[in-house]
């Protein structure tokens, strides 16, 4: 096992979610703990016609009709998260070092719509017509390149994909980027823009989703008797992240501490996990190691939970075997369903509200618990409780695992 | 200024988000904040809407809003009227 690292600080958050744009917003929906799924126009005639879309989301309106028009949906979001993130955290990037801020967001699928969109030009009208900002729109690493030109950033820039672990990776690497002294500053998170028809057809076909058509905002019911597959979500997450030194130095306000992170391979199959839940738990195992706190250190988990048959009955089986029984446990995706790439950064961000105001956002529907998962998973309330230690779990396609352990400054 | 021009402002000023008060024949693309992209991207708008091709080469040698329309005037740029 490794050996325990320093934690770093949170010191700005941002978040663009199915439950609002903000973190406010996104926190308020969360705790509400009622489904943001519902029918999508974009779906039509696609079996799984429903998904947790952002709501409201104006890009003109919020980033002007330059950036509006060049950027695809997944850098937008990222956008407009990483503003609220940097703004939260005090720092100014009119005035900042940039060659020691870097950039780690990453996305599971990249500019989707914009595929899509230029595939039809290419097809209908030829290769004349397809768009000279096709490719600049759609590569994956543009989100972490667009927050390079945004904040001035000339550090270290990544985009990391680790399917629907990559919000959480891309915290992980951060916080080494920060401890290897890399950069002083890091603007870390996920982003995804994927609910096109082409996407959740494929999505669909592969039997990932939950096929309750006719009762949409009932469909993503993570740990329930009766889950059936996960909802399609968008959105995007953002954490500044600073040495605790350098925080303290500067009299930031630390939301909470990243303190430990775990990554694995399940080694085993494309889509499905690990029956025995192996990469999750040397996942789990390694992050708590990393963090230097102990299984019963820890109060509560941000689970994955994406309301998969198989992702919850084995992701409950690690918890209950690695931590115990002792823990609380939620998932947001019962609210703002399965945002890809973006999960990981937005639930880390979220499990960071929890310790910051000792609170436990409910598990949306979770009307029945499935008598196989034996945890205490909050539901139908908010519920009251000081969090010192908590862990949010990331679980990506591709057996690729990514823990944070996330404690109290 | 000519037909053609009011059209090539309009395009910009409607696929760019260019404001209408800031466009003037003299204006350079990239005064209105248009990069190389956005020039072939106008190119393609003005193919499709005025009927005229333009070609890298071509489009290379445009600076101005003034230029463009130039251009496209001579290539024999359809206007309304058809």
């Amino acid at each position: 096992m490794a050996e325990a690292r320093p934690p770093v600080a949170a010191t700005g958050l941002g978040l663009v979610t199915p439950a609002g744009i903000g973190v406010e917003a996104s926190w308020d929906g969360v705790l509400r703990g009622v489904s943001a799924a519902a029918t999508d126009p974009a779906l039509v005639g696609i079996p799984v016609d429903f998904s947790c879309a952002v709501p409201g989301f104006d890009a003109t309106e919020l980033l002007g009709r330059k950036l509006s028009r060049r950027l695809d949906r997944f850098v937008q979001l990222a956008l407009v998260a990483s503003r609220e993130a940097v703004a939260d955290s005090g720092l100014d990037p009119a005035g900042w070092d940039g060659t020691r801020v870097g950039v780690v967001l990453g996305t599971g699928m990249g500019g989707a719509a914009t595929w899509e969109e230029q595939h039809q030009k290419l097809l209908g009208a030829g290769p004349a017509k397809v768009s000279p900002l096709l490719i600049p729109m759609l590569v994956p690493n543009m989100a972490a390149g667009q927050l390079g030109m945004e904040f001035g950033a000339l550090g270290p820039n990544l985009s990391v994909s680790t399917a629907c672990a990559t919000g959480a990776t891309a915290i992980g690497v951060a916080r080494d980027l920060l401890l290897s002294g890399a950069c002083d500053v890091a603007v870390a998170g996920g982003t995804e823009a994927g609910l096109t028809p082409l996407s959740i057809a494929g999505f669909t076909q592969m039997g990932a989703l939950s096929r309750r058509t006719d009762d949409p905002g009932r469909a993503s019911r993570p740990f329930d008797v009766d889950r059936d597959g996960f909802v399609a979500g968008e959105g995007a997450g953002v954490v500044v992240l600073e040495r605790v030194a350098d925080a303290r130095a500067r009299g930031a306000s630390v939301r909470a501490l990243v303190a430990g992170y775990g990554a694995s391979a399940d080694a085993h199959h494309a889509t499905a996990p690990d029956p025995k839940g192996r990469g999750a738990s040397l996942a789990l195992r390694t992050a708590l190691a990393d963090a230097g706190v102990g299984s019963s250190d820890v109060g509560h988990v941000n689970a994955h939970g994406t309301s998969t048959p198989l992702n919850d009955a084995t992701e409950a089986r690690v918890v209950a075997d690695v931590l115990g029984d002792h823990v609380s446990v939620t998932s947001n995706k019962g609210v703002i369903g399965h945002t890809l790439g973006a999960a990981g950064a937005i639930e880390a961000a979220l499990t960071m509200l929890t310790v910051a105001h000792g609170v436990v956002p409910p598990t949306a529907n979770l009307d029945s618990q499935d008598p196989e998962i034996d945890l205490d998973v909050v539901t139908k309330a908010p519920r009251e409780e000081p969090v010192e230690v908590a862990v949010s779990n990331s679980f990506g396609f591709g057996g690729q695992n990514a823990v944070l352990v996330v404690t109290r400054p | 200024m000519s037909a053609v021009y009011d059209r090539v402002k309009e395009l910009l000023v409607e696929k760019f988000g260019v404001s209408a008060d800031e466009v003037s024949p003299e204006t350079t693309f990239e005064e209105l904040d248009l990069d190389s992209l956005d020039l072939v991207e106008f190119a393609m708008a003005a193919e499709e809407e005025l009927g005229v091709r333009i070609s890298d080469e071509e489009a290379e040698t445009i600076a101005t809003v003034g230029d463009a329309a130039k251009l496209l005037e001579e290539k024999g740029a359809n206007v309304g009227g058809a």
